[in-house]
């Protein structure tokens, strides 16, 4: 009897196991991702702007209807990113994510403090090739971490009343995500 | 669970007593017997708990106000393993914490579940932000309404009272002030986000924030 209550209790422990594995495996095998409904409307390394969200509309869950949304999906293999963004009238942020959608960092126009939103996107190793007394890099420009090559950005206007949405949207289609002017070619 | 572990040692002792009535091979047989029992019970135990936690809303660092909750920290690169399973499940990006803070509610104070049917009161003040939006959302979390109506309020579009308080009523049938239509049947939910706030981040949050009140006040039979 003692033996099978082991296999039991062994059971029990395997299965605490299985579970914390299957966790934390999930966001790698998840198939109704963000990133993975992003994929066939985004374009790698350039911003789109999503279609306004509807009530059939199944492109991503709860996003919100007085907002306009533009998204980058990246992939920094190629090096890192420069971001160009207007700021609308009433608010505008961007949003960070991982591929496996983690919001790592966020900043809206007010933290910015510019009429234009500019940083760079970049690795942890890009980063550190940057040169260090890159005057431009250090003074004027904002640099975002990314914790892996791949992900999204997303860029969002609100509209505070509905009227104002087709121009919050023509400011929004100014917003680019686009190879970074190579800090390399200042070095040699 | 419970039911796992409750028909776990019943088949145990059936079994063992099968392998104890045939002599010869009983050792290896019962080796066998008792890896696939606990083979077993991991998988039913293991995917089960998986199953259960990242089904419906994230299980820890819930910030709950009233009706209403909210994961701050679903915003952060500090999210918990379990948050992130649950979000990536549902294919929803979370509100980034540098751009605000969503609440969510799928019931009324009384802890009655939002139904379209009835007429309900969100009714108060919400905590400090430069923006904040209110949408009204079926269970999968598409939006409740037709593109023709309203989907939900911004903060510049409410009228508020005196005191500075506003009352939304959410209900199928017009309301005079600041109505938002539910132009479909059964449950819904409702999302309060607040942006550029410093809810959730730099000011310790708890139920001293103030949520504005959600009431049920009236449901035609």
């Amino acid at each position: 009897m003692i033996r099978w209550l082991l296999w039991l209790l062994f059971g029990i422990a395997l299965g605490g196991v299985v579970h914390l594995v299957t966790v934390l495996a999930l966001p790698r095998f998840a198939e109704q991702s963000a990133y993975a409904r992003l994929v066939p409307v985004s374009p790698v390394n350039a911003m789109v702007q999503l279609p306004a969200p509807a009530a059939d509309s199944t492109l991503l869950p709860l996003m919100d209807p007085a907002f306009a949304e533009s998204v980058c999906r990246y992939d920094l293999g190629e090096g890192p990113l420069k971001f160009v963004v207007p700021v609308t009238q009433a608010y505008t942020s961007l949003s960070f994510y991982t591929r496996e959608g983690v919001a790592y960092y966020a900043i809206n126009d007010r933290a910015a403090g510019r009429r234009i939103i500019e940083l760079d996107l970049m690795t942890a190793d890009q980063r550190a090739e940057l040169p260090e007394n890159d005057e431009m890099t250090a003074a004027d420009r904002l640099i975002v971490e990314s914790p892996g090559e791949t992900g999204l950005v997303l860029v969002r206007a609100l509209a505070p009343e509905p009227g104002f949405m087709p121009m919050v949207r023509e400011t929004l289609a100014k917003a680019r995500c686009e190879a970074s002017p190579p800090a390399q070619d200042k070095n040699g | 669970m419970r039911a796992a572990d409750a028909c776990g040692p019943r088949r145990v002792g059936m079994s063992a007593d099968l392998v104890r009535r045939s002599e010869t091979p009983g050792g290896f047989l019962r080796l066998l017997l008792g890896m696939l029992i606990a083979l077993t019970v991991a998988a039913v135990l293991g995917l089960g708990a998986t199953y259960l936690s990242v089904s419906g809303q994230p299980p820890f660092g819930t910030l709950q106000v009233g009706a209403w909750q909210a994961w701050p920290r679903s915003g952060t690169a500090t999210i918990d393993p379990y948050a992130q399973a649950v979000l990536i499940r549902s294919g929803a990006l979370p509100v980034g914490s540098g751009d605000g803070v969503a609440f969510v509610t799928r019931r009324t104070d009384d802890v009655e579940p939002l139904n379209a049917r009835c007429e309900t009161v969100v009714r108060g003040i919400t905590p400090a932000a430069r923006y904040w939006t209110l949408t009204v959302y079926d269970e999968a979390g598409r939006l409740m309404n037709p593109p023709e109506l309203r989907q939900g309020f911004t903060s510049q579009e409410i009228v508020r009272n005196a005191a500075g308080e506003f009352e939304i009523v959410v209900s199928p049938r017009a309301r005079a002030g600041n109505w938002l239509p539910v132009a479909r049947a059964g449950r819904y939910m409702l999302v309060l986000r607040l942006y550029d706030t410093p809810i959730g981040i730099t000011t310790p949050s708890g139920p001293g924030t103030p949520m504005p009140a959600v009431i049920q006040r009236g449901c035609p039979a």
